[in-house]
């Protein structure tokens, strides 16, 4: 039984078939990446899943739900979360605002509870404190808690935009180029966490990078995309092997 | 530099970091309840004026500062809330029913005003808001049996529990009872932007496609936000109607919409402290500069021939404060103090990175 199970996914924006055809299965559990050329649609397949486009045809499903019909606010309350390619952090909010931002959806309390301030507000912001805190710890953030993003260098606000993602407290993680500008050792960080988001939080990530050594260190499997259609579909190593990827990546001469 | 040791997550909740900024506030909560005996009749006067503007300067804060919304027609909430009061208290309730209620008239009004208008943002929706108040001008002359028509109205005098309440009558009760007012206000706004509901105002200004992704409804969110906003206002705008006693809808003209604008850039977009600051400004430069130009008088020099002068004096300083200061007063000050706090380190550059709120338009 799948988790995330994407069929025939097709978005055409007048001409330009973006994404044409693409179906893949995410099991609970693994790490899934995928790769591809620039303009391959990796982002646009993400944009699907998380619902800020519609699909000119195809479903998703997740958990066994078609969510192709939700709205894009619905999708975190399932427990999908996902991170930006170019981060969409809270600019003007600290560190600690942003993560509990995060934490939108576990909300007990309507805004006229919110406005007194009751005793249950505080109970419930303890509780969403305590929880981003998890985060903070598992991130080790805590030097930039009380930093307002505006400030951050790019490679903290890219660990914030994840930790952002894991306040949520996904089942399915969605992370776009995690890696893009980051450093080496940086790169590494991502790579451990990715593997304990799978081992000790029990997360199925599903990934586009073009880090090929990040990919080939955490996924199970990948997918390759280009022009909008699917390449190869297995592990790094086949799918790196795979003759019409090399043609994608390198050109036909190299693969013949 | 101050650094708080927290102990809990409660320090974290807490309105007040540490025991000195609640010292501050209730100092000055102190001045302002003792105010009435410090000052005179007119200082007092204009001391209620600055709180009713700061009231709603604070209802367009929400919207504004917090929400990204720009709206020019906010001087029709006010008409509404002045309105709606002074016609439920002719109709025989009670001040402490009708002023709610006026409020809770206003905040649903905007709230479904907010419904179409939300989905615009920037410079389309405060041409949708500008048309929303023309629409509400024409409505208070139609509506002549409630509002007087062009004639206008008088506010009923204010009677709580027997004691008056009246601006004339009894002016420091009056002024008491827009400062419990501004205070709660304040008070509850400070809460709510301590909360979830809070959050995710912020999260709809800064980046609309996260909110989503982070499960926040941005429609209902941004309609929310335009409820309380134009509720508060109300509340302002019944405050003003007994302010000035006797009103038509002259007092509530565009020119009040742009003042009430200027009162959220000028102290501080984004800061609650920041519609205060505005709002001081707004009510007393004007003051001051007539002052000024009396005592000129005095010296030989006799400007009271030149019309307009008082306007332009004013101008200047608001396009000045744009230009050179645009996170306003609010912002200046926390400057200022960060410079103290973390002498001699300051340097140049290190607010450079601030950028202005109206920017909602990232992913159209």
């Amino acid at each position: 039984m799948s988790l995330l199970e994407v069929q025939d996914l097709a978005i055409h924006f007048g001409g330009v078939k973006a994404v044409d055809g693409v179906s893949f299965d995410v099991a609970p559990g693994e790490v899934f990446a995928i790769i591809g050329p620039n303009g391959a649609g990796k982002s646009t397949i993400f944009n699907l899943i998380s619902r800020v486009y519609n699909p000119t045809r195809g479903t998703i499903r997740f958990d066994g739900q078609d969510i192709t019909g939700l709205k894009a606010h619905d999708i975190a309350g399932l427990g999908i979360a996902r991170t930006f390619q170019n981060i969409e952090l809270f600019d003007h909010s600290t560190v600690l605002d942003n993560l509990l931002m995060g934490r939108h959806t576990h909300r007990a309390t309507n805004f006229v509870q919110d406005i007194l301030f009751l005793p249950k507000v505080r109970r419930e912001e303890r509780e969403h404190r305590r929880r981003v805190e998890q985060v903070i710890e598992f991130l080790e953030l805590e030097a930039y808690r009380k930093k307002m993003i505006a400030g951050l260098p790019y490679g903290v606000r890219k660990v914030v935009e994840i930790g952002r993602a894991l306040a949520i407290g996904p089942r399915l993680i969605l992370l776009d180029e995690p890696a893009s500008g980051l450093s080496v050792e940086e790169t590494r960080d991502v790579a451990f966490w990715i593997e304990d988001m799978r081992r000790d939080m029990g997360l199925t990530v599903l990934m586009v990078e073009h880090d090929m050594s990040l990919v080939n260190q955490v996924s199970d499997r990948v997918l390759a995309v280009a022009n909008g259609q699917p390449l190869a579909l297995g592990s790094p190593a086949e799918v790196q092997a795979h003759p019409d990827v090399m043609a994608a990546y390198l050109g036909t001469g190299a693969a013949a | 530099m101050r650094v708080v040791f927290k102990t809990s997550y409660n320090r974290d909740i807490d309105l007040h970091e540490h025991g000195q900024s609640r010292g501050k506030i209730a100092l000055l909560a102190a001045i302002m309840i003792a105010l009435p005996f410090l000052v005179g009749d007119y200082y007092l006067a204009e001391a209620a004026n600055t709180l009713i503007w700061a009231l709603a300067g604070m209802g367009l804060m929400v919207a504004v500062g917090h929400t990204g919304q720009v709206s020019l027609g906010h001087a029709a909430f006010l008409a509404i809330g002045a309105y709606a009061d002074s016609a439920l208290m002719n109709a025989g309730l009670p001040f402490v029913i009708s002023f709610p209620v006026a409020g809770l008239i206003t905040g649903l009004f905007g709230a479904l005003i907010a419904v179409p208008a939300v989905r615009m943002s920037g410079i389309y929706l405060a041409i949708a808001t500008l048309a929303v108040f023309a629409i509400v001008e024409e409505l208070v002359i139609l509506l002549e049996p409630i509002t007087g028509g062009v004639g206008g109205i008088m506010a009923p005098s204010i009677t709580i529990l027997g004691i008056s309440f009246d601006r004339y009558g009894a002016l420091d009760h009056f002024y008491w009872l827009c400062l419990a007012i501004v205070a709660l206000v304040t008070w509850g706004y400070a809460n709510l932007m301590r909360s979830p509901t809070g959050r995710s105002f912020l999260a709809v200004r800064d980046s609309e496609v996260s909110a989503r992704a982070l499960g926040i409804n941005v429609t209902r969110t941004r309609a929310l936000a335009f409820g309380l906003s134009s509720g508060v206002t109300g509340l302002a705008g019944a405050l003003m109607g007994h302010y000035i006693g006797f009103f038509n809808y002259e007092l509530f003209s565009i020119f009040i919409s742009i003042n009430l604008l200027l009162v959220v850039t000028i102290g501080g977009l984004g800061f609650i402290q920041g519609a205060f600051l505005g709002a001081i400004l707004i009510t007393a430069v004007p003051q001051l500069i007539s002052i000024m130009r009396d005592n000129l008088v005095s010296v030989g020099i006799d400007l009271s021939g030149i019309p307009g002068l008082d306007t332009m004096i004013f101008s200047l300083i608001l396009i000045g404060f744009i230009i050179y200061e645009p996170t306003g007063l609010y912002g200046r000050w926390l400057k200022i103090r960060t410079w103290f706090e973390i002498f001699p380190l300051a340097r140049k550059d290190m607010f450079r990175r601030q950028k202005s709120y109206l920017k909602t338009e990232r992913m159209r």
